[in-house]
């Protein structure tokens, strides 16, 4: 149904009027015109669209617009300031891409993680990644990463 | 200078003076084309060039793509390296068809080998007209002169020092490549040391723009009505209902159906809701029935390599033993899907592209969507991987061809469907081997017969004295029609995976029959002294103890050339009862020649191996009448963080060859690794990749 729908994104208050059925991927990327987030199966079966909605990460190609009413989303551009944030500092050291599509996605599945558990084990971070494909093969190097940032104090947009 | 026909208009983009220097990677004209559609003519005398602006800034032009490789990366630092200038004072622009000179395309690791000599040997030519200048500014022999950070001084003199970019100022100055020496590798400073990647920022930032970022103002998202099997032909088409989609706009002209909306998502709501009706194809293999199918309908063989005497070979054989090894179609499954991206401004159109092969896809838009190819640009600034699947770029002609009808921009994004089922699939292959060995274990006889995958290194490595190798069909065309189901083209290391799998597995059944231990067996059996070495330094890292298989440790190995790289690839397993291989580590020791960037080449080895598990253990491909069955990513199931083993990249010293390709080069080896590892834990041979939880229950019995 269309309708005005708030949320604040990456900090700031914004409002999308669309049918509110939509999914989020498409609003972020064609109505707002954030491109970080990605496309890359449009059914919650890879981890490229992923988002942090109200500190969890969620697949934005399967959340309908109406689910973020009210609440905060942070997007790869929301993610960091005048400096890198330690996550992507850490992707960044560690070379943890190479395509760099999946990236993002990577980044903020990592930092829904480092919020809940600011220390994960090496099995809560490949439980937590598990869903989150790469075909460039970085999973190595963002484990690394992904350790590093932990090592490097709490997470913190 | 001589004819710079196309290419000077394409340069005379280049705003403003400095120093330029053109070159041609000439062999990169050898490169073997992938199946390209409609290649062009190379249009003139050079297909790169470099150039020192008034900034002081390098900026080197190519044509090659950076698909995440790093090319980008390597190309500047081997510049900076020869310029003696900063890393970080070069730019390297790719993939621009107005901007860079023609190549063919970014496949077959042939960057490293055939581009990056020659860009060093233009770094050195530029440097050396800098010297000859700043040696009359200075008043000083040019030899005497340093240079370092892009500023020339006189050791001789205090106070003497001239930059770069000071000595091209108010100049424009044009040069072809000389031969000038390049550095010497143990002058190296820059090379061999890995700098940050120059597509970092941009991309743990968001901030990279991939073909279906580009958001031009009026855009429309198209969806193209697409028929649900290869081979089918449209009957009809109703398109009344997708009309009614508010700010929904339909295209109907001759084959092409497609409806548009400014939002993505509502563009496929409404494609959802065009009725068309196709006819029924002809019966087409399955993913069983192929390997059959292949034998009946490959073409003549063709002779690869032969040596010896055949019959001889049979008689000095104290054992025969015969194999046949499959290997299904294998899917490129890059995360970003085919895009393009078309805007139309003064009839010229602008096409951003997710391509491999940017000036080919110029030559496919300017024949497909009717343009002259001065009216085309084709941009493939950053693709989110390729793997040998993005040559081709149908939904480039297809935005092209709407942006044109329409007057807007046009993005057109491949659904994740639509990706699996128009991929140029790596073709499914039969390797028939049979072979002899003496009671001592010296191979005596090799008669293989390669069907479909290619003849890419089909010609064994070991010292065999009785030979032959034939290939009928492969990946770069002339398969007769019918032969396959869909498409197929290369895929990452193009029949290599392939037949690797087949020769290395038979190596090892030779060797488990003859009681020997697979490394003693491989070196008995080879002369080839970089065979020898890679395969003594897995060895040494593995720890590999002797031992006849099946072992029950679960550890197997497999050896491997692709374009003149060596691989040696070690592997432990664990495997379940319930047909599950668990990777517990895996080492490879490559020599790829020259290492330029160690950390790059760490990088493409890592990838290599996750993408050999795919490929070896999980990755099917399934289709019936015409239709691909894997949708998407829950029906085809690409290697996971769990599925993440120890890695172990060890690389071969070996400063006598050039600087190789790396991006290829390690994924040869895992299909038979893992098959021969899993001999090793469970004494059943598997001879069908992948080798799947439903194919290792089976044998298992
Ligand atoms: S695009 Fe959302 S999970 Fe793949
Ligand atoms: S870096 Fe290419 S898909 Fe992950």
């Amino acid at each position: 149904m269309e309708r005005a729908v708030s949320f604040r994104l990456n900090g700031k208050a914004v409002r999308v009027t669309t049918d509110d059925e939509r999914m989020l991927l498409w609003v972020l990327r064609s109505d707002l015109g954030l491109t970080g987030t990605k496309f890359g199966c449009g059914e919650g079966l890879c981890g490229a669209c992923t988002v942090v909605v109200g500190g969890a990460a969620v697949r934005s190609c399967s959340t309908p617009l109406k689910d973020v009413a009210g609440k905060t989303v942070l997007t790869i551009e929301g993610l960091g300031g005048a400096r890198l944030h330690a996550i992507q500092q850490a992707f960044l050291d560690h070379n943890a891409f190479q395509c760099g599509y999946c990236t993002p996605g990577m980044i903020l599945t990592a930092y829904a993680l480092l919020e809940k558990t600011p220390h994960p084990t090496r099995e809560q971070i490949i439980a937590a990644m598990d869903d989150n494909l790469c075909r460039c093969g970085t999973h190595v190097r963002i484990v690394g990463a992904i350790e590093q940032a932990a090592g490097a104090g709490k997470a913190g947009a | 200078m001589a004819a710079m026909d196309l290419s000077r208009r394409d340069f005379a983009r280049v705003a403003g003076g400095g120093l330029f220097v053109f070159f041609h990677a000439e062999a990169a004209r050898a490169q073997e084309p992938a199946q390209i559609p409609g290649r062009v003519a190379v249009p003139s005398d050079f297909n790169a060039f470099l150039r020192i602006g008034e900034d002081g800034r390098v900026q080197c032009f190519v044509g090659k793509v950076e698909l995440g490789q790093g090319a980008m990366t390597s190309l500047a630092e081997v510049l900076a390296e020869e310029l003696d200038v900063a890393y970080d004072a070069v730019d390297v622009v790719m993939g621009d068809t107005d901007l860079c000179p023609y190549d063919m395309g970014t496949f077959g690791s042939m960057t490293t080998p055939l581009l990056v000599p020659v860009v060093r040997r233009a770094g050195a030519e530029a440097r050396a007209v800098l010297l000859a200048m700043a040696a009359e500014r200075l008043g000083a022999p040019a030899d005497r002169l340093r240079v370092k950070n892009g500023v020339v001084t006189d050791p001789a003199r205090t106070n003497s020092a001239v930059s770069y970019a000071a000595l091209v100022e108010g100049k424009r100055i044009e040069r072809h490549l000389a031969n000038i020496p390049v550095k010497p590798v143990t002058q190296f400073q820059v090379i061999g040391h890995s700098p940050r990647r120059k597509d970092a920022l941009e991309k743990v930032t968001g901030k990279a723009r991939y073909a279906g970022d580009q958001l031009p103002a009026g855009l429309l998202h198209a969806r193209v009505l697409r028929p649900p099997a290869h081979g089918a032909k449209r009957l009809s088409v109703d398109t009344a209902e997708a009309e009614k989609v508010k700010g929904a706009r339909v295209v109907h002209e001759g084959d092409l159906v497609a409806v548009l909306h400014e939002r993505p998502d509502l563009a496929d709501a409404a494609l959802a809701k065009v009725k068309a009706e196709f006819d029924a194809v002809p019966a087409q293999p399955d993913e069983k029935t192929i390997f059959e199918h292949l034998l009946k309908t490959a073409p003549e063989p063709r002779v690869v390599a032969q040596g010896g005497d055949l019959a001889q070979g049979e008689k000095a054989s104290a054992s025969v033993i015969e194999g046949t090894y499959l290997h299904g179609y294998g899917a490129h499954a890059p995360m970003e899907t085919h895009t393009a991206t078309a805007v139309m401004e003064n009839g010229k159109v602008t096409v951003w592209v997710s391509t491999q092969a940017p000036f080919s896809v110029k030559n496919q838009v300017v024949r497909g969507a009717g343009f002259a190819p001065e009216q085309v640009r084709i941009i493939a600034r950053y693709v989110g991987g390729g793997f040998g699947g993005k040559t081709g770029a149908d939904q480039a002609v297809d935005a092209a061809r709407l942006a044109k009808i329409t007057g807007s921009p046009v993005q057109v994004v491949w659904s994740r469907a639509d990706e699996f089922h128009h991929d140029p699939f790596r073709p499914a292959a039969v390797l028939k081997i049979r072979s002899g060995m003496t009671a001592e274990g010296a191979i005596t006889l090799w008669d293989a017969k390669i069907v479909g995958s290619g003849e890419r290194e089909a010609k064994p490595f070991y010292a065999i004295p009785h030979q032959r190798t034939v290939s009928a069909g492969g990946w770069q065309g002339g398969n007769p029609p019918g032969m396959h189901p869909f498409n197929v083209g290369p895929w990452r290391a193009p029949s290599v995976n392939s037949n690797t799998f087949g020769r290395e597995s038979h190596i090892d059944v030779m060797a488990a029959r003859g009681g020997f231990d697979p490394l003693e067996f491989r070196l008995k059996n080879l002369t080839d002294e970089r065979m020898k070495r890679v395969l003594q330094a897995a060895a040494e890292r593995f720890a590999w103890q002797p031992a006849k298989a099946p072992g029950g440790r679960g550890v197997g190995m497999a050896c491997g050339i692709y374009a003149n790289s060596y691989n040696a690839t070690m592997a432990e397993v664990a495997v379940g009862k319930d047909g599950r291989v668990r990777v517990k580590r895996v080492v490879i020791a490559l020599d790829v020649g020259v290492v330029l960037n160690p950390e790059g080449l760490r990088q493409q080895a890592e990838g290599c191996v996750m993408m050999g598990l795919g490929y070896a253990l999980s990755e099917e491909v399934r289709f019936q009448g015409g239709k691909v069955l894997n949708r998407n990513f829950d029906e085809y199931e690409l290697p996971r963080f769990s599925s993440l083993p120890a890695i172990d990249i060890v690389l071969v010293d070996n400063p006598r060859t050039n600087a190789l390709g790396g991006g290829e080069p390690p994924i040869i080896a895992m299909g038979a690794a893992l098959a021969n590892a899993i001999f090793d834990a469970t004494g059943k041979r598997l001879v069908e990749l992948p080798m799947t939880p439903a194919h290792v229950k089976a044998a298992l019995g």
